[in-house]
């Protein structure tokens, strides 16, 4: 605790004991002063000021300049603790994954950093679920979009299963605008991070279609899916008549990463068909596999899919 | 999924000829949800032959025929053939690889030792190779320390260091325990070197003369303090300088070592103190290990017991030279397995900028031209900073347009990088080339300019290549 915390509690317990003489606060508030940090006041030279009673306070100062980005911090290379045994050996235990050890604490609880660092990935994660995918990007990705039976964010998350029904308007613009019978059908959709899909599709989705077209198979119109959970899928394949069908979709996020991206794939998918007959590839984002080359690993999970006319857990690897 | 290889070492060195087959088990380690990725999870030496004085036709020459014989026996005694081995290396080590007919002896082994083996030679290999085989690497990664493994053979010292599991540096010195050779209690033989060392402290050698026990063991802590100036731990004088193998250089200056093993024939006799005959083995080996051990500034380092000592080199030959490739890759099956093919390096700062990547290519291709034709060689560079789709397709518009001479020719395009994005670039190169030319894109590879590579048949179901990196094969 910082010295001149120390003291002003001490003087408000002084106060509130009633303790009148001032010679009496002067000497327990030195004492106590001295007791919390005498090195550090005794090596940089400082005297402490003691406030008398009835001088009043200085006015705070306003600066002018930028708060630290705490977003921007490595919480891998973020290591807290104040005189460790040894603090090299932990930091290289740290490096290996992005947890939030070796923070410190202040008495029982967090530092101000770690704490307002958790915040603002508790923020983001809830502005990647709240937030919708920027409509303009996705269609300079190409992709027309189309939207489930859920008409907001609200009923999206109340109710997931109307995330899986395409709307009358959607079937009818997939019907119009998708290649029919197409080898592989795939598509992007929202899922539970918009922030995913901002962040790996322009990287992740050439990949796979150039990964397609390398291995010589033939694949539909993409499209987007606004509200969108993993099973609308099986109605999409159906729709289109698509061999595979692929979803983009974006991850619940974490505290670690709110843009990470998984990849829901099956072969002739139906309505009401068992979840083991997904295949899934996840942690696709900049710090797990990198989206293009996930990318290029989907279009061959793709063809073996082709070849052996089975997905999920069915298809082993 | 998991698949078990087995490979073969053969170490033919300056003294001793050794065999070990070791098995490999390689597994993808990733989550089901996961890009896999496969990794070697076992190393285990099933085999070690009995060690050979390495048969000589004379002072410069090794006998093959008796090579090739050992080798022969030692497959029947461990109940091994040719067609079981996956991979593996032969490598000619320490003054042999500097006799005659070493390519003579490596062809004829390559031959009868399965498809996958490869010759290998060179010190900064075998320094790496002995360092691996004796678990320093292992060592420096748990204890969180430097540690040098000293390979103190019959002709020559191979010192690596390892820094926390990381490879620091390697050198190789003319030091040795058969560099002086007694016969019947005379001088029979006397490296130039050696005998130059002696001369420089005042101290005459001459073959013919009585060994002395006392005299040589003078010679031997010469020899022992140059290995503490290798180390830094003594001041280096220019005729220090004159002891590194084909005019090696030293080792870096840090990182500062804090501890040591020993591994080759002496290392025996610098962990264990004996009474016993010091010209037992007809050279000044038992001497120059008991002068190691009582040197001053190596004793002042933490001694730790190498996990093998005489055997080292040949285990790190047949378990540490195989490696794996990353397991999202691109590549034709029927062009592999391809041996031996040289490594062209486009460097870190040719590979910031498109134009000097593309330079660095077309420019070095003709090196590589064997009689005025191009045969195999492999692209190989970082590939950190170059990650999105976009970077990628223009990174593989450059290898397209600086390789033009190699997608002309009737060779497959070898890419290696180092980054994760083998099979991203795989597929744009083979989309740019309308997937008419063959591609092998690797990556997770680390390579330096003048290496050679080794890449296998696939293993676990087509997921990696396994990929022995050698450095030259006779660094003259």
């Amino acid at each position: 605790m910082e010295a001149k915390d120390l003291k002003a509690i001490i003087e408000q317990v002084l106060q509130e004991m009633n303790v009148s003489s001032d010679e009496k606060t002067t000497a327990a508030v030195a004492a106590a002063a001295e007791a919390a940090a005498p090195k550090a006041a005794a090596s940089e030279g400082i005297s402490l000021k003691i406030p008398k009673k009835g001088v009043e306070l200085e006015p705070s100062v306003i600066e002018d300049g930028c708060l630290q980005d705490i977003t921007e911090i490595d919480i891998r290379k973020q290591y807290l603790v104040e005189n460790p045994v040894n603090g090299e050996a932990y930091a290289e235990q740290k490096m290996l994954a992005p947890c939030r050890l070796g923070i410190g604490k202040a008495g029982a609880r967090y530092k101000t950093l770690p704490q307002l660092e958790f915040r603002a990935a508790h923020s983001a994660a809830q502005d990647a679920v709240f937030n919708d995918v920027d409509e303009e990007f996705v269609k300079d990705q190409g992709l027309f979009i189309v939207q489930t039976q859920c008409d907001s964010k609200d009923t999206y998350l109340t109710r997931p299963d109307l995330g899986r029904k395409l709307s009358p308007e959607a079937v009818e613009t997939i019907k119009e605008k998708c290649k029919k019978n197409p080898t592989v059908q795939i598509y992007v959709a929202d899922g539970l991070s918009s922030a995913a899909v901002a962040a790996n599709i322009g990287d992740l989705l050439p990949a796979i279609l150039q990964g397609l077209d390398s291995y010589k198979i033939d694949y539909g119109t993409p499209f987007f899916v606004k509200y969108g959970r993993v099973a609308v899928e099986d109605e999409i394949c159906e729709l289109t008549g698509a061999d595979v069908v692929c979803t983009l979709i974006g991850e619940r996020p974490g505290l670690i990463t709110a843009t990470s991206m998984s990849a829901y794939i099956a072969y002739k998918a139906t309505v009401g068909m068992p979840e083991a007959r997904r295949t899934v590839l996840s942690n696709i984002h900049s710090a797990g596999t990198v989206p293009a080359e996930a990318g290029a690993h989907i279009a061959e999970i793709i063809k073996i899919m082709l070849e052996r006319k089975v997905s999920g857990t069915e298809l082993k690897l | 999924m998991r698949q078990e290889i087995k490979s073969i070492g053969i170490d033919i060195g300056t003294s001793t000829t050794q065999l070990v087959f070791s098995r490999i088990v390689v597994e993808n380690v990733a989550g089901s949800y996961n890009v896999p990725r496969v990794s070697i999870v076992e190393k285990e030496v099933i085999y070690r032959s009995k060690i050979y004085f390495t048969p000589l036709r004379s002072a410069t020459e090794i006998d093959a025929d008796a090579v090739k014989k050992i080798v022969k026996d030692e497959y029947a005694a461990a109940g091994m053939t040719p067609a079981d081995l996956s991979t593996g290396a032969v490598i000619i080590t320490g003054e042999t690889a500097r006799k005659q007919n070493a390519n003579e002896v490596l062809a004829a082994l390559s031959d009868f030792a399965g498809d996958f083996v490869v010759a290998t030679a060179g010190p900064d290999l075998e320094s790496v190779l002995a360092a691996r085989g004796a678990g320093t690497d292992v060592i420096s990664e748990e204890h969180r320390t430097a540690v040098a493994n000293l390979d103190i053979g019959g002709g020559t010292t191979n010192i690596a260091i390892y820094q926390k599991g990381t490879l620091r540096g390697v050198c190789c010195l003319d030091i040795g325990g058969r560099l002086i050779k007694i016969v019947d209690g005379k001088i029979s033989y006397i490296f130039h070197k050696t005998k130059k060392l002696a001369a420089d402290h005042g101290i005459s050698i001459e073959v013919g003369e009585r060994a002395d026990e006392a005299k040589l063991y003078k010679i031997c802590c010469l020899m022992a303090d140059e290995l503490a100036k290798s180390l830094h731990l003594l001041p280096a004088d220019d005729a220090h300088k004159a002891l590194y193998t084909n005019d090696g250089a030293m080792l870096p200056q840090e990182p500062k070592l804090l501890a040591v093993t020993y591994s080759g024939g002496v290392a025996d006799c610098i962990y264990n103190a004996e009474d016993a005959d010091p010209f037992r083995y007809g050279d000044i080996g038992v001497l120059l290990g008991k002068a190691v051990r009582a040197q001053k500034e190596l004793s002042g380092l933490t001694l730790y017991q190498a996990k093998e000592t005489i055997r080292a080199t040949v285990v790190g030959a047949g378990t540490h030279a195989t490696d794996v490739s990353g397991s999202t890759i691109r590549y034709d099956k029927s062009y592999l397995p391809i041996k031996n093919i040289p490594v062209l390096k486009v460097s870190a700062v040719d590979e910031e900028d498109l134009n000097t990547f593309e330079e660095a290519i077309r420019s070095q291709l003709p090196m590589f031209r064997s009689e005025g034709k191009l045969e195999h060689v492999a692209i190989a560079f970082l590939g950190k900073k170059r990650t999105s789709f976009k970077e990628i397709q223009d990174l593989a518009d450059v290898i397209i347009k600086g390789a033009k001479e190699v997608i002309e020719s009737p060779y497959p395009l070898i890419v290696v990088v180092e980054n994760d994005i083998g099979k991203v670039l795989g597929n744009a190169l083979n989309v740019k080339l309308h997937n008419e030319k063959p591609v092998i894109c690797i990556d997770r590879i680390h390579t330096s300019s003048g290496d050679y590579l080794d890449i296998g048949e696939p293993l676990v179901g087509g997921q990696v290549l396994p990929v022995v990196n050698k450095t030259l094969v006779f660094n003259t």
